[in-house]
C-alpha cells in the first residue's frame, strides 16, 4: 500500500486571482521578495497495491478523470510505501 | 416538443426552466433525475443552473459522473439539443461536450446583476430568433463564470462561429468576454447567463424567451412537423 499525496494547481498560463489578492496580501504585512503565489488543492490517499507502477497508472487516471480538469489545471503527486501493508 | 429538465442534488433553477417551458411556451417538460438512465421520448434536454454536488472538487465536476450524464453524451452525440445554463455549462464542460472551462471570476467574488450581452451569431438553434449584433439584456448570478479555453481552441471557437454570446463588457474576466458557446456541430449549447429568469416582463426581461422559441423553431424544422 502506498500513502498518496497529490497536489493539483492552475497551469502557469490560467490567471489565479485568489493568488493574486494572497499575495498581495503578504506584500501589504511587509513581507518583500514574494512571486508567484499559487493556491491549489492538495488530496491524500492510500492506494492498495504492491506494485508501484500500476498505483501510479491509477493515481494518474484518477486525476485526469477527476482531480484535475487538464482544461486549466496540473498536477503532481508524491509516494510512500507503507511498509509492512500490501 | 418534450424537455427534460435534469435535476441534481443541488439544482436550484430546475423549477424556473419547468416554468419557462410549460407555463410560458405551453410546451411539455418533465423532471428527469440525476439517477435516472434514459433520456427516451424526450426531444431537448435542459441542464439547470445550482450548485451540484454543492461545488465540491469543482462545478459540476462530479455531476458529470452522475448515472443520467451517459444518457445526456448519447443525446448529444445523436445531434439533439442540449442546453447547459450557469452550473449547467460547468457540468457540460466537464463532460467534455463543450470545450474549454469555468474558472473562478476574476474579482473572487460572486456577481449578482443583470448585464447586457451581444448575440455573436443568430445561426444556431438556440439564436435563431434573435437578430445577430442585437443587445439583449439577461442576469447572471455566478462565481465560477470566467471562461478560458487555451488559444488553439480559442481560434476554432471563432472560425466554426461558436460563440453564441458576449457579454457587452468585461463583467468576470471571460477570454473575449464569452458569455456563450456551442459545440462544433451546433447542437450543445452552454451559456452562464440564466434566460430562463427574464421570460416576461414581470421579471424584468423577457429577453431570454428568444433562446426557448429557438430550440422550439429548429425542432419543429427538424421534425417537419
Amino acid at each position: 500500500m502506498y500513502n498518496v499525496q497529490v497536489y493539483v494547481t492552475y497551469k502557469d498560463s490560467v490567471l489565479d486571482p485568489q493568488g493574486q489578492a494572497v499575495q498581495g496580501a503578504l506584500q501589504r504585512l511587509g513581507f518583500e521578495g514574494i512571486s508567484q503565489m499559487r493556491i491549489g488543492k492538495f488530496f491524500e490517499m492510500q492506494v492498495t497495491g504492491a506494485d508501484q507502477g500500476a498505483v501510479i497508472d491509477k493515481v494518474e487516471a484518477i486525476c485526469d478523470q477527476l482531480l484535475a480538469n487538464p482544461n486549466m489545471e496540473q498536477y503532481r503527486y508524491d509516494l510512500q510505501l507503507v511498509e509492512g501493508a500490501k | 416538443m418534450k424537455f427534460a429538465v435534469l435535476v441534481f442534488p443541488g439544482s436550484n433553477c430546475d423549477a424556473d426552466l419547468y416554468h419557462a417551458i410549460v407555463d410560458v411556451c405551453h410546451e411539455e417538460a418533465a423532471y428527469v433525475s440525476y439517477t435516472a438512465t434514459s433520456l427516451a421520448g424526450f426531444d431537448a434536454v435542459l441542464i439547470p443552473g445550482g450548485f451540484s454536488y454543492g461545488d465540491y472538487l469543482r462545478s459540476g465536476a462530479i455531476a458529470k459522473l452522475a448515472p443520467i450524464m451517459t444518457a445526456v453524451v448519447a443525446f448529444a452525440k445523436a445531434g439533439k439539443p442540449v442546453l447547459g445554463i450557469c452550473n449547467g455549462f460547468q457540468i457540460l464542460t466537464e463532460a467534455g461536450l463543450l470545450p474549454g472551462a469555468l474558472l473562478p471570476n476574476r474579482q473572487t467574488h460572486f456577481i449578482c446583476e443583470t448585464v447586457a450581452l451581444q448575440v455573436e451569431n443568430s445561426d444556431t438553434r438556440f439564436t435563431n430568433q434573435y437578430v445577430k449584433g442585437a443587445t439583449i439584456a439577461l442576469p447572471i448570478a455566478h462565481g465560477e463564470g470566467n471562461y478560458y479555453c487555451d488559444p488553439e481552441t480559442l481560434a476554432q471557437l471563432h472560425a466554426n462561429h461558436q460563440i453564441a454570446f458576449t457579454y457587452a463588457t468585461d463583467v468576470n474576466g471571460s477570454l473575449d468576454n464569452i458569455a456563450g458557446i456551442t459545440n462544433e456541430a451546433g447542437n450543445v449549447l452552454g451559456m452562464m447567463p440564466h434566460p430562463e429568469r427574464a421570460v416576461e416582463a414581470l421579471l424584468g426581461s423577457a429577453d431570454g424567451l428568444g433562446v426557448f422559441q429557438s430550440i422550439l423553431k429548429s425542432g419543429v424544422a427538424t421534425h417537419g412537423e
